[in-house]
């Protein structure tokens, strides 16, 4: 089971409070969307998953965050395992300068996978699964900058399926995305949802609506509300949520 | 504008002209100049018997003007300092731009660039009083004044360009792609040379060969260390004379129209375009990170 359970989960940056409290239960092979206006802690929460807050060096984190039955903020967590089990995509999509192809097995490079499997089979396969595989196969070897942002964006999800993760992390995937590529990426959501949890930051309030299971509301560094995405989007509990659905502030 | 504002700019315009196209004018007269009195040296000697020689006797009778042991003493010395200085400057604008804690980071910069600003006579002779014997001793040479000595001083010189060029190189490379490699489990090291590095190679290149501009063009420091015996060298070990050193210290004997005056010309020809190779592929590769 790939649930992620957060028990009081503090967090600050030097002196300010970007998390407080915050408990909850991410579901297994579902989309969980957390939604909430500008600096209302979602991304720091999201980046807590895989312990990227981490590079900057004022954080402090108090609390248990429970991924595969071990408390992932323990000091002596595995970092690039838990990495490899918790794959991140980015805002702007960021793959590698490289080529096509070096995009999807540098992930197996560095953590020296040797499966029975080809590296071939694993670049084939990896872009299939974000359906890429049709417009590229003659183009492996181009670099990756070459490709539309959208087309990059699935690259780099296609580079995280390559190392077999259990769940991802997407930070506002859509936004440097066109309308189009964005219905798109979104399908390719549901898609991997049978594969993989997701949890997805948003500032797009329909795009939460339209491809997660459950929502997650947040105000300034607190979890307001939890639950079902029909029912936060339909009968939300607290008096903030709904304001901010109806676009009272953020 | 009333009339004398325009006069002023003017004048101001024309005045920003003529220095502009002055600083480019003597560049060309400069090179003309070299141009004619080196080149008068072929209407003697053979281009081939110049370059190919391996004699060097301008003062003999009749006198040799092979320039090959001078070529071969300006590469050894060079590839001696970039054996040195390119592994140790690259591994160092890592460290700067990578590792180090900001506070530290500025300190080591700003160390760094100071050092290029030491004087390449006081550089030779710090490496006269303290390397020269140092070799002489470690190796059981008859003398300290070798090729090897003038690399490694001469490593000292270039390691201030490569590091701080390559450094800025580094440090352009976009964070994502960093962020990217670790959140996919890359350790910092797996990141650096795995993305950093690779992304940040063009840089680096170009510091490199500014690097080697600056070394091939030193005249002082190799003077001084060398040994300046004009001989092919075979081993870093033995004295070598480079292609600088050979015209800084023969100007002042060579007799003005004579033969020897003319190769020496000759020399800073072959010089010129050495350098300008280098650095024209330096510029290169700068302006392909530009894009």
């Amino acid at each position: 089971m790939n649930d992620i359970i957060v028990e009081n989960l503090n967090l600050w940056y030097d002196k300010f409070h970007a998390l407080e409290n915050v408990s909850m239960k991410i579901n297994d092979k579902k989309i969980t969307a957390i939604i909430g206006p500008s600096g209302c802690g979602k991304s720091t929460l999201l980046r807590v998953f895989n312990r990227m807050n981490d590079l900057i060096e004022t954080v402090r984190m108090e609390g248990k965050i429970i991924i595969d039955d071990e408390n992932i903020l323990s000091p002596e967590t595995d970092l690039v395992a838990l990495r490899k089990k918790v794959g991140m995509v980015f805002q702007r999509p960021n793959p590698f300068p490289l080529s096509v192809y070096k995009n999807i097995t540098f992930g197996l490079e560095i953590h020296g996978i040797n499966s029975e499997d080809s590296f071939d089979n694993i670049v084939e396969n990896s872009l299939k699964s974000v359906l890429l595989w049709d417009d590229l196969k003659d183009k492996l070897k181009k670099s990756a900058l070459e490709l539309s942002l959208e087309q990059q964006q699935r690259l780099c999800i296609a580079r995280l399926v390559a190392v077999k993760p259990e769940i991802l992390l997407m930070d506002e995937p859509c936004s440097a995305l066109d309308p189009v590529s964005t219905a798109r990426i979104e399908e390719l959501m549901i898609e991997l949802k049978k594969n993989y949890s997701i949890v997805i930051v948003t500032h797009n309030m329909q795009q939460a609506a339209r491809v997660s299971d459950f929502t997650a509301f947040m105000y300034l560094g607190e979890l307001i509300e939890y639950n079902d995405t029909n029912n936060i989007f339909t009968r939300p509990e607290k008096k903030q949520t709904e304001d901010y659905l109806t676009g009272r502030y953020g | 504008m009333n009339k004398i504002g325009k006069v002023k700019e003017f004048f101001i315009e024309k005045l920003i002209v003529i220095c502009g196209s002055l600083s480019i004018i003597f560049v060309i007269l400069i090179f003309i100049f070299l141009a004619r009195e080196g080149l008068t040296f072929f209407k003697y000697e053979s281009i081939k018997d110049f370059i190919f020689g391996r004699n060097w006797y301008p003062l003999s009778n009749p006198a040799r003007f092979g320039v090959l042991p001078l070529i071969l003493g300006s590469v050894m010395v060079t590839l001696g300092a970039m054996a040195i200085s390119i592994p140790l400057g690259v591994a160092c604008a890592f460290y700067i731009a990578e590792i180090v804690n900001p506070k530290m980071k500025d300190i080591l910069k700003t160390g760094i660039e100071l050092l290029a600003a030491i004087p390449s006579v006081v550089i030779g002779f710090v490496g006269m009083v303290t390397l020269v014997p140092m070799v002489k001793k470690i190796f059981h040479l008859p003398t300290g004044l070798t090729a090897l000595s003038g690399s490694i001083m001469l490593a000292f010189m270039a390691m201030p360009t490569i590091v701080s060029i390559a450094e800025d190189a580094i440090t352009a490379v976009p964070k994502r792609y960093k962020e990217a490699a670790l959140a996919l489990g890359a350790t910092h090291w797996q990141a650096i040379y795995k993305v950093i590095l690779v992304a940040a190679a063009p840089g680096i290149f170009a510091a490199i060969m500014l690097g080697i501009g600056r070394v091939i063009g030193e005249t002082m420091a190799v003077m001084m260390i060398t040994g300046n015996a004009a001989v092919i060298p075979h081993t870093l070990l033995e004295p070598v004379r480079t292609l600088t050193a050979t015209i800084a210290a023969e100007m002042g004997e060579a007799i003005r129209g004579s033969n020897h005056y003319y190769a020496l010309y000759a020399v800073g020809i072959i010089l010129f375009i050495i350098t300008f190779v280098i650095n024209f592929i330096a510029d290169i590769f700068l302006h392909r990170i530009k894009k």
